[in-house]
């Protein structure tokens, strides 16, 4: 512990300060965050994070596997929003191929990928709010989120660990009943933002835990690399849905919702007037689909459909070269960036000409956002510590890696 | 869609502004510079990394003010062997930059930027851990995703992807 804190001494009556050790096993640190807490009393002096607790080598096992083979791999990055995981990816590695894709796949990730923020959102709300004492918003939250992982399921088969986009496009049609089910849920989902309003945005206890509560300025946001709700909270008008568009963004019409603050409060306000933006993207998504292909026309990289295996030599010989080759890519480097729903989700994939990539990094926006916590804690209650870490949305497979 | 050649000539490349400014700065070396696949690509020497950044980000016209992220890449057993990657964003021109600097894999140290942006702290701490690269003037160089007593730099390509273990 001495290494961690070097003024910390030993003798006695020297220090009024007690360390105090939070996590890695806690509820209110969402996974396994550990927090090292210096504090006077009530008031925390020091706050340090430790991290690393869930560290897989993910990016070194990309070393070894096909291209291909790492969509798999980053579903588990960020186990809340896979499917931003599996897109920043699929982006890069489009970007370094040289692959145009189809509108209907292009249209069909923004789709997916909407109701991944409205899931990964719902998922924060429900935890924020039962972090700071508002227990029932945690199981509306939850009944809206099984809706959303039902749908990831009749795309993908999977509720949670989707791997649904593929390099050149996706990997299945969306079944029947598919944008009836989404039709549906967008008709409803506004109705139900409005009952978590009601029971938070007004609620007098809410405002008196999240107002004014681990303030953070637009210069610190930036100069300590915040992105997503946590720099919006703070008045910096950036999104890269919006100004550095991919996948199709370009064709929605959508509002970047901004609060000045940059507190507590301002963050949340912004996560949920999200969540109105994102079913409103999903319905302009649902209602404009295009029809066509879903996959590229690429033999080399794209997996061909069932039945060609079946009655094309070619197209079997393509499979099977695919599968047990891979397909080689060709040299160069690409740093592609989407808006995940905790902020600047990158992508840095290298490769060397091979059918496995040389290098992959994952800039994982928890892991800049993390570092606003002693910002956002020094002299403050120990109480608003667990605000304040709830209100930054972190997730540690994501940082960790 | 096949892909446009890069271009790797640096007369070609002046009119970028961030070139352009590096260029005319006495203090900051550029050694090469690469347009590939819509991205730009500055080798910039190794002791004047935290200038160049410096300067990027206090560059009224063209300010790029925001660090997304910082990396490396082991290029064993070629020698320089390490690339450190900067990857810099304009929020207000919506544009993005890479910087790189070569590095040779006897004592791979260079200065860190955490004077420029105090964000640049779990960076460099990672790169640190993962490929050994020493960043002096960093304020808490710790190894950060590993335990503390762990031996190796896991990202290096001469350690196994099983472990030693």
């Amino acid at each position: 512990m001495a290494h961690l804190n070097p003024t910390l001494t030993t003798e006695p009556g020297q220090d009024r300060t007690l360390i105090l050790n939070m996590g890695p096993q806690h509820p209110s640190t969402h996974g396994v965050l550990r927090v090292l807490l210096e504090i006077d009393g009530e008031t925390v002096v020091r706050i340090m994070p430790d991290i690393g607790y869930l560290h897989t080598g993910i990016e070194k096992t990309c070393e070894a596997k096909f291209y291909q083979q790492v969509v798999p791999l980053t579903d588990r990055i960020d186990y809340l929003c896979p499917l931003t995981n599996n897109l920043c990816y699929v982006l890069a590695v489009e970007k370094l191929l040289g692959l145009e894709i189809p509108p209907k796949a292009q249209w069909m990730r923004v789709l997916l990928n909407e109701l991944t923020r409205i899931n990964s959102h719902l998922v924060w709300l429900g935890t924020h709010a039962l972090d700071i004492g508002a227990m029932t918003v945690f199981l509306y939250c939850f009944r809206e989120r099984e809706d959303v992982l039902r749908m990831f399921e009749m795309v993908s088969g999977q509720r949670m660990m989707t791997s649904y986009f593929r390099v050149g496009g996706l990997a299945l049609e969306p079944p029947l009943g598919f944008f009836e089910k989404v039709r549906d849920f967008a008709r409803r989902f506004p109705e139900r933002v409005d009952e978590y309003e009601n029971l938070l945005t007004g609620n007098p206890i809410w405002m008196m835990r999240t107002k004014g509560v681990a303030r953070i300025t637009a210069e610190d946001a930036i100069a300590l690399g915040a992105s997503g709700p946590t720099l919006r909270g703070s008045g910096v008008d950036f999104d890269l849905r919006r100004d550095m568009p991919y996948s199709g963004y370009e064709s929605f019409q959508f509002q970047v919702p901004v609060a000045q603050e940059g507190d507590v409060f301002a963050r949340y306000i912004c996560r949920v007037r999200e969540l109105r933006e994102s079913i409103n993207i999903v319905r302009q998504a649902v209602d404009g689909m295009p029809q066509g292909p879903i996959k590229a026309d690429a033999p080399k990289v794209v997996l061909p459909d069932r039945e060609k295996m079946k009655t094309q030599m070619e197209a079997l010989i393509y499979h099977f070269k695919i599968i047990t080759e891979g397909f080689a890519v060709p040299e160069g480097e690409v740093y592609q960036a989407v808006e995940s729903p905790r902020g600047e989700m990158g992508y840095y994939v290298v490769s060397d000409g091979t059918a496995k990539p040389y290098r992959v990094h994952m800039r994982a926006a928890c892991l800049a956002n993390l570092q606003l916590l002693h910002k956002m804690c020094e002299g403050r209650l120990i109480a608003d510590v667990v605000a304040a870490i709830g209100s930054i949305d972190i997730v540690l497979g994501e940082i960790d890696r | 869609m096949p892909v446009a050649p890069a271009i790797t000539d640096i007369e070609q490349l002046k009119g970028h502004p961030a070139i352009a400014l590096l260029l005319a700065s006495a203090s900051v070396t550029v050694q090469e510079a690469k347009f590939d696949r819509e991205e730009m690509t500055i080798y910039v020497g190794r002791d004047s990394i935290r200038e160049a950044c410096a300067l990027l980000r206090e560059d009224p016209h063209c300010p790029f003010d925001y660090l997304s992220d910082i990396t490396c890449v082991d290029w064993y057993p070629q020698e320089p062997r390490f690339e450190v990657v900067y990857h810099l964003l304009s929020l207000s021109r919506k544009e993005r930059v890479r910087l790189k600097v070569k590095l040779e894999g006897s004592s791979p140290a260079l200065e860190s930027v955490t004077s420029v942006w105090p964000g640049a702290n779990y960076f460099e701490r990672e790169v640190f851990d993962l490929f050994g690269v020493r960043f002096n003037g960093h304020p808490y160089l710790r190894r950060l995703l590993m335990p503390e007593d762990w031996e190796g730099h896991p990202l290096r390509k001469d350690y196994p992807v099983e472990g030693y273990r």
